[in-house]
């Protein structure tokens, strides 16, 4: 099924579509390249061969610095045709401004997306660009530091209490 | 190195800094107004802040805050071996802990190759106790929508239950609500001498109970005012947003994943997946998704009762069964990335594990916590409404903190 997903994706846009992938395993998954994720989730999403309309789960991974990738997962399920796929995007970890490394949202395909993204900037680090309403969800908005990285640390005083015990 | 409290100063500023509101003074209409529902409010079913635009009466606008109950269930993950997380799985949905346990074990042994090994009987326990515990987990999402919408007696009633199964459950693992029962591989004990026989007359006791919640929750006259026709969610919405378990059933979907993906022994089971027909109301309203919960009541008693039979014929207690003989001894799965899910009663209970294949801890074990997923729909759904119709929306979606914050 991994194959078939993969021609099609290279039918519509092009060899360059996907980044890598691992074909064997448990659970396959295919990367694609971050520009394409928003177009490609919107035609996995639409095509009436996959129609992949739920999206199950959208997870964050820091790689650590020393790979120094951030990774986002969604986890795609098709109601109707009862399949299973796993996308996934891979970004480096610093960019050249400092800035929070940057992934398209696809909110726009699963209203299910806002809060999982939200999520994983909140706890990663990954800034969604287009995404409706990105503040963090869980940690409180003036939080410093994005726990679920590798190299985090956490701040000495937060509102003059200590937070190390 | 203990806190010292003295050097804490109170500055009005530091709660408005920590969880501001979404919406501005500047940007509201001249008849509209913030109206701050929580964190401490007994209908939000523990600390959600819910910040609510209001035109007098009627909902505008809502906006979840959370995170007041954040225990860091991932970080921790982090720095624990994959079967002493097993704990702290219970701690986030804590009325559904079985259910959780399961399905986290059954990801950790697929990673490591030995689902497949795992003794029938040890799979029948689990299915016996998690269905145990969800009717316990129903009982209670049944009983305080009663009460929020102003049933009291059919709450005292389901606890009244609900603390049969409570008693069931400790006697088997010593716990009441936080287990640690299933372990990797296997259980931490064998049921105890006489269990079957005893959940047998629960059973009996139950069913005639069932009847009469029926008759006085659910066709009651003033319940069905209440609940049919609010909070309409609609199929496609429900599965943008992601909802699973009774919340998209209750929209007519026939999606039930101990179904879908025949996980445990639910193959060799017999059960029925109730969905929203609509019948006080239109599909997908609050008594719908009440009624789904209350006909899974039904179902997890027919499972129940399957259960017993297998484990007092089929695979009965023998002396030299051992609930832990295929607990590995090392936990070390080798690199893969995999996605377990599971049918909690609040949904698609979702674990997906990254391991780095050297140490015997999660590298990433992210939740996908089913009500978390089903509390963003709230807001799509109660654009609209009243302000007593939104306690009545967000009972019937059943959130328990716990999991939603983590």
């Amino acid at each position: 099924m991994l194959h078939e997903i993969k021609s099609l994706l290279i039918d519509k846009f092009g060899s360059e579509v996907i980044q890598s992938e691992n074909p064997s395993g448990l659970q396959p998954w295919l990367a694609i390249k971050v520009d394409f994720i928003e177009k490609v989730c919107h035609e996995l999403h639409d095509n009436p061969k996959t129609f992949f309309d739920f999206l199950s789960c959208l997870s964050g991974v820091d790689n650590g610095p020393q790979q120094n990738t951030l990774e986002v997962i969604y986890n795609l399920c098709s109601i109707p045709h009862k399949t299973q796929l796993t996308l996934k995007v891979i970004v480096p970890r610093q960019t050249e401004d400092g800035s929070l490394p940057s992934v398209p949202s696809v909110c726009s395909v699963w209203g299910t997306a806002n809060w999982h993204e939200r999520e994983a900037y909140d706890m990663i680090g990954i800034n969604f660009i287009n995404h409706p309403d990105l503040r963090r969800i869980l940690c409180p908005q003036d939080w410093e530091g994005y726990p679920l990285r590798k190299d985090y640390k956490t701040q000495e005083f937060y509102h003059g209490i200590k937070v190390e015990y | 190195m203990t806190t010292d409290l003295r050097d804490y100063k109170f500055e009005k500023e530091l709660l408005t800094r920590s969880a501001p509101n979404k919406t501005r003074l500047q940007d509201l209409k001249t008849e509209e107004m913030i109206l701050n529902m929580g964190p401490q409010h007994p209908s939000t079913h523990g600390v959600l802040r819910l910040e609510l635009v209001t035109d007098g009466e009627i909902v505008v606008e809502v906006i979840p805050h959370l995170g007041y109950l954040h225990r860091c269930f991932e970080k921790h993950a982090e720095a624990l071996t994959y079967d002493q997380v097993i704990p702290y799985v219970d701690r986030m949905d804590y009325l559904a802990a079985m259910n959780s346990e399961h399905a986290y074990a059954m990801g950790v042994e697929r990673m490591m190759g030995i689902d497949k090994n795992i003794p029938k009987r040890v799979e029948y326990i689990r299915v016996l106790v998690s269905e145990l515990n969800r009717l316990g987990s129903h009982f209670i999402a049944i009983g305080t929508y009663g009460i929020d919408i102003g049933a009291f007696t059919p709450f005292l009633w389901l606890f009244r239950d609900r603390e049969h199964i409570m008693n069931l459950l400790e006697w088997a693992s010593g716990a009441r609500m936080l287990y640690n029962y299933v372990w990797i591989g296997g259980l931490l004990y064998d049921l105890p001498v006489g269990f079957e026989q005893r959940t047998r007359d629960f059973i009996n006791y139950l069913e005639p109970k069932l009847e009469e919640l029926y008759k006085l929750l659910l066709e009651n006259k003033i319940f069905v005012m209440r609940a049919a026709n609010v909070g309409v969610l609609p199929l496609d919405l429900a599965i943008n947003y992601g909802c699973s378990g009774p919340v998209l059933r209750g929209s007519g979907l026939k999606w039930d994943l101990r179904r879908i993906d025949n996980y445990s022994v639910y193959p060799e089971l017999e059960f029925d997946v109730p969905v929203g027909k609509g019948e006080m109301g239109k599909v997908g309203d609050c008594w719908d998704r009440n009624w789904v919960r209350m006909q899974e009541c039904y179902e997890s008693v027919k499972i129940i009762k399957q259960c017993i039979e297998k484990l007092e014929g089929e695979h009965k207690r023998t002396p030299v069964f051992d609930p832990r003989e295929f607990i590995p001894k090392k936990l070390i799965p080798s690199a893969m990335e995999y996605y377990v899910r599971a049918e909690n009663p609040r949904g698609e209970l979702g674990f997906y594990f990254k391991s780095d294949g050297k140490k015997d801890k999660p590298f990433r074990c992210k939740a996908r916590s089913g009500c978390f997923i089903n509390l963003s729909v709230v807001p799509e759904i109660s654009r609209g409404c009243m302000i007593a119709d939104l306690i009545a929306i967000l009972g019937s979606v059943d959130i328990v903190l716990g999991e939603v914050d983590r």
